[in-house]
């Protein structure tokens, strides 16, 4: 059969749905380009962590989730938020700190979360949202919600102890929880060589008897693939699976990174192998898209990061005296 | 080198201080290694590695995973059987990840064993806020490890100290604690050449006068000092100690300066509640200084939230210098 040789992605979604996906990675690009621009307009304080490069891995890793399912995401985690579908104002009156924000100004780059669309948080404390993610999973099953929750982590959060407790948990309950590892080959300045002692972070999944994948995370019909069969096996009620998606950070850690422990000559080989111009080479090739439509894909999530900047702009900054607002129950609004 | 250059050199950051430390101590014992994320080829989060892995290589700068209670537990295991490491958090907020290897290990192997172990481990703590890294990266732990018989720590507030309590806490035989803020690294200062060191558990009286005593540790310390100079154009002259080390505490200083100037109050960037300054007013209140007070003890501390990311959120939350000049107003005057 002719479709067999057909990109995962393109023989599981109908059009609209890769069209959307497409969209959002293009956002997500769009507006880490525009909160790096921010920053260096001074703009923002504090720091931001950009997933410039790993778009697919983010998107691909959501294509079937339901509205019930929820992640764990992390301090690189705008893709994650906007791949559920959040809201751009939002998200960058978190990054100016207003009051309108995810996180009301309390949380920043490093928190933005839309909690509404089954966020759990990003979090600061690399491999801090793997234990939360079992938990989730753990009330899902325990609920009857039908609920799949899919843990983001990175390469360098596999070697804490967190990680390993949480597999292990995971496995021995049987609990709907999809491990997604975006190793982008370093944690920081150290490579996954120098930190981590097997070749395949997902061959740690052997350790705790559940499955492991390792595919190329800037391929969106490799991301989609391997999770949806993850997402699909843990609905079952068949216990939690490891993805492993290989991609690359193109921007530096954060912004203060000199970039010293890499060679621009790998930056650059890895920029040939754009996640969202390789998607949208496909989707033109199998005749989904047509070459002229990436004009009009960029002029629209131009059009919408310049709306949401304004948002961003005009929106008030939080009280001063609501400061202590939100840190138990029963103060603040909500 | 010059004569010239030999006596005259200009002022070092407090990071270039810490690093010279390290950089002396490595050279004067072979035994002195130092672990951490991102402090090798990186030079560590905040630079003060810097290029000293350069110099001594990846068998005394190692790089660890992003491991933290091994990490702090392989340097703990490593001091009690001959190594020297000092161990760098990238922010001090992880040392929650590290909790148990500290607090029951490194804390109490000389005590469970009857003193027949030493952990002679360094560890090393960027704290504290201002730079909106937000709730899980800019918090004032300190109090937390003070709590804990074992430990020793220290909070050097400047480049001079941050030197010489770090070359106190390598050659200490027990655990020591060394909180850095972060808002402190690139403030600069006259630094001793050549090995020294400050002694652990003595305060330091940076200021002298008569109305009132000021308690204030590492960055409270700086902005107390400063409150102080205003507060002299104002009539009102304050004893401003710098406490340095909160365990052990310099008792006998604190008591002293009380007993002179008959008004405390307690700075620190900490949350207030159970914080610093409830020993040290306890203290106080405990021994015949109490008999000297002429008004009640002030706190200025933390708030009681995590610090927020919104950059007038986050001033808000812990003691700025305006609030060290009225509170210091207030006491003098009675005010409260
Ligand atoms: C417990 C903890 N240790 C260290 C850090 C500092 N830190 C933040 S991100 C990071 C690297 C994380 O690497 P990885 O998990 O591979 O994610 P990536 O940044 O590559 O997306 C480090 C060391 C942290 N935030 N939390
Ligand atoms: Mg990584």
């Amino acid at each position: 059969m002719a479709s067999s040789n057909m990109p995962y992605a393109v023989r599981a979604y109908e059009r609209r749905r890769l069209a959307d996906a497409l969209r959002k990675m293009i956002l997500i690009r769009k507006f880490e380009e525009a909160a790096e621009a921010s920053y260096m307009r001074g703009l923002i304080h504090g720091t931001m962590h950009l997933s410039i490069g790993q778009e697919a891995s983010a998107v691909g890793s959501c294509m079937s989730l339901e509205e019930r399912d929820k992640i764990t995401s992390t301090h690189r985690g705008h893709g994650h938020c906007l791949a559920r579908g959040a809201d751009l104002g939002r998200m960058f009156a978190e990054f100016f700190g207003k009051e309108t924000g995810y996180c009301r100004g309390r949380g920043g780059s490093m928190h933005i979360a839309d909690v509404e669309r089954g966020n759990l948080g990003a979090n600061g404390i690399v491999g801090g949202g793997l234990p939360i993610a079992v938990g989730s999973a753990l009330s899902a099953k325990r609920l009857g919600t039908g609920a799949v929750t899919v843990c983001f982590f990175g390469d360098g959060a596999n070697n804490e102890g967190a990680f390993h407790e949480s597999l292990n948990m995971a496995a021995i309950w049987k609990l709907p929880v999809v491990f997604v590892c975006e190793n982008n080959l370093y944690g920081m300045s150290m490579s996954t060589d120098r930190s981590t002692a097997v070749g395949n972070i997902s061959e740690r999944a052997a350790a705790y008897s559940m499955p492991g994948a390792t595919v190329d995370g800037n391929d969106f019909s490799a991301v989609a693939e391997a999770v949806d069969a993850a997402v699909a096996r843990a609905r079952a009620g068949e216990g939690p699976s490891l993805v492993e998606n290989m991609t690359y950070r193109l921007r530096g850690h954060s912004r203060s990174d000199r970039n010293r422990y890499r060679t621009k000559q790998e930056i650059d080989d890895w920029a040939k192998r754009d996640p969202i111009t390789r998607l949208f080479g496909m989707l033109v090739s199998h005749g989904v898209m047509a070459e002229g439509d990436m004009a009009e894909l960029d002029g629209d999530a131009a059009r919408k990061i310049d709306d949401a900047l304004a948002f961003a702009a005009s929106s008030p900054d939080p009280k001063v005296e609501e400061a202590a607002f939100y840190v138990y129950a029963g103060s603040g609004a909500r | 080198m010059s004569g010239r250059s030999e006596r005259v050199r200009g002022k070092l950051s407090y990071a270039e201080a810490i690093r010279e430390a390290l950089d002396i101590a490595m050279d004067r014992d072979e035994r002195v290694v130092l672990m951490g994320e991102d402090i090798g080829v990186y030079g560590g989060a905040f630079q003060v590695t810097g290029d000293l892995f350069g110099k001594y290589g990846p068998e005394r700068v190692i790089d660890t995973p992003i491991s933290e209670l091994g990490g702090a537990g392989v340097a703990i295991g490593a001091a009690m059987t001959g190594l020297r490491p000092v161990f760098e958090f990238q922010f001090s907020d992880f040392a929650a990840l590290a909790m148990e290897q500290i607090v029951n290990q490194a804390a109490k192997l000389r005590y469970m064993l009857g003193g027949a172990v030493s952990v002679p481990v360094v560890m090393r703590f960027p704290a504290g806020s201002g730079t909106g890294a937000a709730a899980q990266h800019s918090q004032s732990i300190e109090a937390w490890l003070g709590h804990v018989p074992g430990l020793k720590v220290v909070q050097p507030s400047t480049p001079e100290d941050a030197k010489g309590l770090l070359l106190s806490a390598i050659e200490d035989p027990d655990p020591v604690m060394i909180f850095e803020h972060k808002l402190l690294y690139k403030t600069k200062g006259h630094v001793p050449r050549g090995h020294y060191e400050t002694p652990i558990g003595e305060a330091a009286l940076r200021r002298i006068g008569h109305s009132l005593t000021i308690v204030a540790t590492s960055i409270m310390a700086r902005k107390s000092l400063s409150a102080a100079e205003e507060l002299a154009r104002q009539g009102i002259h304050a004893d401003v100690i710098d406490l340095r080390s909160i365990r052990p505490i310099d008792r006998e200083t604190v008591l002293a300066s009380v007993r002179k100037t008959g008004r405390l109050m307690c700075v620190y960037e900490g949350v207030k509640t159970l914080g610093i300054g409830a020993e040290i007013s306890a203290m106080v209140a405990e021994s015949d200084a109490f008999d000297f007070l002429e008004a009640p003890i002030v706190r200025l501390g933390g708030a009681e939230c995590p610090i927020p990311y919104n950059p007038e959120l986050e001033k808000s939350v812990v003691p700025q210098e305006p609030d060290i000049l009225e509170a210091a107003r207030n006491l003098v005057q009675g005010r409260i």
